[in-house]
């Protein structure tokens, strides 16, 4: 049980800036998602948190320990990697005893702490295997028992999931939640799987580019999300974005060919905003409804429970997502409709939030 | 692209055939040759099948060269190579790989350059180093001056002298350093996976720790490999033992072997020569024949 802080934290490769300041807290026993594109920093970040990768300015803080100049092994972090980094000549049982072992833990209980760390994470039968024999999934599971045992103040993930199969995924993302309501260790997970933040989050942070984009509980971040950057990144399929320009009457779109009639946007007439809008929030309707957008449908996507439709909006993609079984016929025309209170605003020149309408979901504690 | 017809078949088999019968005809004539007497063993053309002397010319060859305590002195000094090589070269290629210092590069460049200053080459100075390994030194202490002030302060004369001449240290120091080694570690310890390296400091493992637990386990068959190759090597070196062990007492069989060769004038004896070569070739082959499972995967395989 550990909280962390950061503080201005940023990291340099030779002379290109990776990371460029970062401030975020974690509370104790909190479990955090960093989500982000390959690339954005987050990895590093973790590691700069593990001790693994020097912090080139700012501080990190452990339980209010500043800890730049502490090795790895003195900050009381544990990491499950994503390539699990099992040591290739060891049983499972020796993987997971090792960092004891280095401890100089004697060997009657380091027997019995690989024991009870093994019946949690049921490998009490493969205790005798080399990793190469096992499956990935059970290789992930020793690379987290590799974790427990130390009973670490911080668990740090590195996209551990990303090299198992879906289904092994879906397995393992629901062990890690269980994992982490038992040993309520403060938890730093790191992915760019965007399903896998959303349901595993106490708390996401989202990145770019080195900078954080927005913290908030995944239901805050999908449903006001605070850059143009993460409208789209977070949501599958993807928010729609539309550039337009802010009329006396609502907004004209895509280059004055489309008008939108919107209130109240409080706006500048001639702003230039970028409207964006999930495919969740958009209804089809018979072309010609009025204040439809007519459009042509390209694609459809099958999904079962559902169906993503793909439409060309005078040239723009546009996606919608529903559960009705409609099925237009490709080429066909379509209208689209969605509410006033489901278009998201940002500003076409920053890609920050423009708040136009009501929040409707409390401000996020930052 | 692997084609599989019996034409080529027989072609490969016959090729390979004809290769094995180039390697192994010599040994089979030596073999041949150490079982014959003196009489049969200088008939000309000398007979293909062998004779019924062999186990006597072994005992003769044996005793004449005392080839008991030159086996032994090579063995000391074959191991003591291949195992201090071994253990330099996983510590050169260690340091090299993974700690970041000024001058990494040069030095490994350093070490990559004495692949072309072999012992043969610099063989003179070698010999004036082991004569007296002090030797440098001293010479730095007269030319700074530094002895002539000892002398006139302490009124003692200066003279550092540690000589190495027969001796196993001396035998064996000079051949202990490789580029090879090191370079074959290099290799080796450039495909373990960062991962494994960070999930040690995790763990708390430090620089050593990981070393001892983590990298050499996993590089054994490199080791094995390494110590095979070496082993062969230094079993087989003749200058360096024949230079500076005047010694019977430090006598390498290699060495000794042309005891057994016929001086002009002496009975022409090649039964017995040939059964000493039998006997000194011999330990090598154990070696290789023991490693060479490990020896094999060592070389081509990366084990994951």
């Amino acid at each position: 049980m550990a909280s962390i802080t950061i503080r201005g934290v940023k990291k340099n490769y030779a002379k290109t800036p990776v990371v460029h300041g970062v401030d975020l807290d974690f509370a104790s026993g909190e479990f955090v998602v960093i989500l982000g594109p390959s690339g954005c920093g987050k990895s590093t970040l973790l590691r700069m948190i593990a001790g693994l990768e020097e912090i080139s300015d700012g501080t990190i803080a452990i339980d209010g320990v500043v800890v730049n100049k502490l090795e790895p092994r003195e900050r009381g972090c544990a990491m499950v990697f994503q390539n699990y980094a099992l040591y290739p000549h060891m049983s499972v049982a020796q993987n997971i005893g090792y960092s004891l072992k280095v401890a100089g833990v004697p060997s009657a209980e380091r027997a019995q702490r690989i024991q009870a760390v093994a019946r949690v994470l049921e490998l009490e039968h493969l205790l005798d295997r080399k990793p190469m024999a096992l499956s990935g999934g059970q290789r992930q599971r020793v690379a987290m028992g590799r974790a427990m045992i130390r009973e670490p103040k911080v668990f740090l993930f590195d996209e551990p999931l990303s090299n198992l199969d879906a289904k092994l995924r879906v397995q393992m993302r629901s062990e890690i939640r269980k994992l982490h309501r038992r040993l309520s260790a403060t938890s730093v997970f790191v992915t760019h799987d965007q399903v896998e933040a959303m349901t595993l989050a106490d708390r996401l942070v989202v990145m770019n580019g080195g900078r954080v984009e927005q913290v908030g509980t995944p239901a805050e971040v999908y449903s006001r999300p605070a850059s143009r950057f993460v409208a789209t990144f977070v949501g599958a399929p993807a928010m729609n974005m539309l550039e337009g320009t802010v009329t006396l009457d609502g907004l004209s779109l895509l280059g004055d060919s489309r008008k939108l009639n919107v209130s109240r946007t409080g706006l500048a007439v001639g702003a230039k905003v970028a409207v964006g809008i999930r495919p969740e929030a958009v209804r089809m309707v018979a072309p010609g409804t009025a204040g439809a957008l007519a459009a042509t449908v390209d694609l459809i996507e099958e999904l079962g429970a559902g169906r993503v439709v793909y439409v060309d909006l005078d040239g723009a993609p546009f996606s919608i997502a529903t559960s009705e079984t409609v099925h237009p016929e490709p080429g066909s025309t379509v209208g689209l409709q969605f509410a006033e209170q489901d278009l998201h605003f940002f500003s076409a020149e920053t890609g920050g939030r423009l708040d136009v309408f009501k929040a409707s979901v409390p401000e996020p504690a930052l | 692209m692997v084609e599989r017809t019996p034409i080529l078949n027989f072609l490969t088999h016959l090729i390979l055939f004809v290769g094995f019968v180039f390697c192994v005809a010599p040994f089979a004539i030596v073999a041949i040759a150490a079982s014959h007497n003196l009489k049969d063993v200088n008939d000309v053309p000398m007979s293909l099948l062998p004779g019924s002397d062999f186990w006597v010319n072994i005992k003769t060859a044996w005793t004449t060269a005392d080839l008991g305590p030159k086996l032994l002195n090579s063995f000391i000094m074959a191991f003591g190579v291949a195992a201090g090589k071994v253990i330099i070269s996983a510590l050169t290629a260690f340091s090299i790989v993974y700690f970041r210092y000024p001058g990494r590069m040069l030095i490994f460049w350093l070490i990559f350059i004495t692949l072309m200053l072999p012992l043969e080459v610099r063989i003179v100075p070698t010999y004036a180093v082991v004569a007296n390994v002090l030797e440098p030194y001293q010479a730095i202490m007269d030319l700074t001056g530094l002895s002539w002030l000892i002398e006139k302060l302490s009124g003692m004369q200066v003279s550092l002298s540690l000589g190495l001449l027969n001796s196993y240290s001396g035998l064996i120091l000079p051949l202990v350093a490789t580029a090879t080694g090191t370079f074959l570690y290099r290799q080796f310890f450039l495909t373990v996976p960062d991962e494994l390296t960070e999930a040690a400091r995790m763990d708390g493992a430090g620089a050593m720790r990981f070393f001892v637990d983590i990298l050499l386990p996993l590089s054994r068959n490199n080791m094995a490999a390494l110590g095979t190759i070496m082993f062969l090597w230094a079993w087989n070196q003749y200058l360096w033992p024949l230079l500076i062990t005047t010694d019977q007492s430090h006598a390498m069989a290699v060495t000794e072997l042309k005891q057994l060769i016929p001086n002009v004038g002496g009975a022409p004896e090649w039964h017995i020569a040939m059964a000493g070569t039998l006997i000194v070739m011999l330990p090598p082959l154990i070696v290789v024949v023991l490693m060479q499972r490990w020896f094999v995967r060592g070389l081509i395989a990366t084990e994951k």
